[in-house]
């Protein structure tokens, strides 16, 4: 566990531990602009979006790193980059559409070309018209590519960062995550869909909901009220070495009873049913292993789902310090056939802005954002489960130390 | 222009949207065929034909479902939505079966008085006159703004 050091920003005073959170840690300024610069575009590894998003030469994907747009590239050789989405020149936008297959990247403002590798090839009227004006003789166009972040890929998910001071994905992963990406990313996936669900709440409020298991089985309603006896499923919580990561996973039943359900339904208890129409939980156990559901979250914003066989990534890109941005791209695997893709699209039923198991997340944490003005000095109480961290495997839902570990890195990197 | 089978498409459509804005879910359901199918997708993912979006129901049971969910289980804020339709348009018939597509805005109303426009988009519908009354047998709510803000809890 890394030290904490109470080191407080300008308005805001931290408490020595990690069981208490400010509030205005979701509504202060100058610490959304410390994120940007240190945290974003620090040492981190941002998830940018699936490879599969960039298959073919010359494909192109627009993202943000924090709130920094960015542009992922496949370039002619057939490898990928990552640059910022921001002219050299005077700052403007370069790509204006979410995807696209482009050979090279011109700025709309005035021409300035650059190559899928973010180099600046031509600068117009770099010599000027009939001999006058034009760029000073020694503008060298090396010199004025477009910031360029790392690129890392695991498993068809691609990650970037803007500092040269990033250790290996593997190793800010650590194997404990790694082990549980690779499980879902085990062969070649396809984009199924996107959704863009606006929250109403600083971005680090919907990270916390995500690293929250104490809430889900009280605030989502869904599988009780219709009885689909889900919650008593063994299950439990795996916190990464660092404690910045976590991973939440339940079992379809007991492990003994896991194989015969493999071959057949994942579906509920027949004398449970209140659906009128249960086959949206049909499903197959198609990784082989029981997990019914895992839900994994790396440090600062990313998700990685498997819900049955609703899987997708989320990100969660700030946007001021009140407002967010939740990216869902749901995915399938190359391999699938129609059935299994009906299968995904009834699932999907449960996440997203209208899902049975999801929409209420959307909305809460607007209800926290909507108090903090009126907060003053008071702090948020996160101690279900101790108040500490503690890297492993935690058998309980009943703790809150994803959050802690959220905050325990986040602190750290942020110096305060 | 068959201006029997146009009146009565708009008035297929008016009384959906009356329907659900005027909070009778549990009716709503019923406007769809036994194995009507209902989406509601973004533009964007309707033109890269991506399948998945934002709600999907393959039958009349996954429609009742929502309902149920909406009233007894998801918890969200108490808001109303008011429809409009307009450039309700007849694209074929054919067999019993209709094509049509008609245009749509939802305005948003939470209880504390906000008012949003929360949607904006088309519908493109296949609408079965066998029977006594027409029914969806696939209703497409294509939206064109791609971004849901907050949640999506009632239909559209």
């Amino acid at each position: 566990m890394s030290q904490t050091v109470a080191n407080d920003l300008p308005g805001i005073h931290w408490p020595a531990g990690l069981n208490r959170v400010p509030y205005q840690v979701y509504s202060d300024e100058a610490l959304a602009r410390r994120e940007q610069s240190v945290l974003f575009e620090g040492p981190v590894w941002s998830f940018l979006c699936l490879e599969a998003e960039v298959p073919n030469v010359n494909d192109v994907a627009t993202t943000f790193v924090g709130e920094a747009p960015v542009i992922v590239a496949r370039d002619p050789d057939g490898n990928l980059n990552a640059f910022e989405n921001r002219c050299a020149h005077r700052g403007a936008l370069l790509c204006l559409k979410s995807h696209d297959n482009t050979r090279r990247i011109s700025c709309v403002y005035h021409n300035w070309v650059y190559d899928l590798k973010g180099n600046l090839t031509s600068v117009t009227f770099q010599k000027g018209i009939h001999g006058k004006g034009g760029m000073p003789a020694d503008f060298d166009r090396q010199q004025h590519g477009l910031r360029r972040l790392l690129v890392a890929n695991v498993n068809g998910l691609l990650f970037g960062t803007f500092s040269t001071n990033a250790p290996p994905i593997e190793e800010y992963l650590g194997p404990e995550i790694l082990k549980r990406i690779k499980r879902v990313m085990h062969k070649p996936v396809k984009v199924l869909g996107y959704i863009d669900q606006g929250l109403p709440s600083n971005w680090k409020l919907y990270m916390e909901n995500v690293k929250d298991p104490y809430h889900a089985s009280l605030l989502h309603t869904f599988f009780t009220t219709f009885k689909l006896n889900r919650l008593s499923q063994p299950g439990g919580i795996v916190v990464s070495e660092s404690g910045a990561h976590h991973v939440s996973y339940s079992m379809l039943e007991g492990r003994d009873k896991a194989s015969e359900y493999e071959k057949t339904e994942l579906r509920a208890k027949k004398e449970d049913y209140r659906l009128a129409d249960p086959t949206i939980l049909d499903g197959v156990d198609e990784i082989g292993d029981g997990i019914s559901l895992q839900i994994l979250a790396v440090f600062p914003n990313f998700i990685l789902q498997q819900i049955q066989n609703a899987l997708a990534v989320r990100k969660v890109l700030p946007k001021g310090v009140a407002k967010s941005d939740l990216i869902w791209t749901h995915f399938g695997y190359v391999d699938d056939d129609a059935k299994m893709t009906e299968t995904r699209l009834k699932q999907s039923n449960l996440v997203g802005p209208a899902g049975y198991i999801s929409m209420e997340d959307g909305a809460v944490g607007g209800f926290i954002q909507r108090t903090v003005a009126g907060a003053g000095d008071s702090k948020e109480i996160i101690e279900m489960g101790g108040r500490g961290v503690e890297a492993g495997l935690h058998d309980t839902r009943a703790t809150e130390m994803p959050i802690r570990g959220f905050w325990q890195e986040y602190r750290a990197r942020m110096g305060i | 222009m068959d201006h029997q089978l146009q009146l009565e498409i708009e008035n297929l459509y008016a009384r959906y949207v009356h329907c659900i804005d005027e909070d009778r879910l549990e009716d709503w359901p019923g406007f769809f065929a036994e194995d009507g199918r209902y989406q509601i997708t973004t533009a964007e993912n309707h033109e890269r034909s991506l399948p998945i979006g934002i709600f999907f129901a393959s039958s009349r049971g996954m429609l009742q479902d929502r309902v149920s969910a909406l009233r007894e289980a998801n918890i969200y804020e108490p808001q109303r939505y008011r429809h409009s339709v307009s450039a309700i348009l007849v694209t074929g018939s054919d067999g019993g079966m209709v094509q049509a597509r008609a245009n749509f805005q939802v305005i948003r109303v939470m209880r504390d008085g906000t008012m949003d426009l929360f949607a904006t988009g088309r519908y493109l519908d296949k609408i079965t006159s066998r029977g006594t009354a027409m029914k969806f047998a696939e209703r497409l709510v294509i939206l064109d703004n791609k971004r849901i803000d907050t949640l999506l809890a009632i239909p559209i």
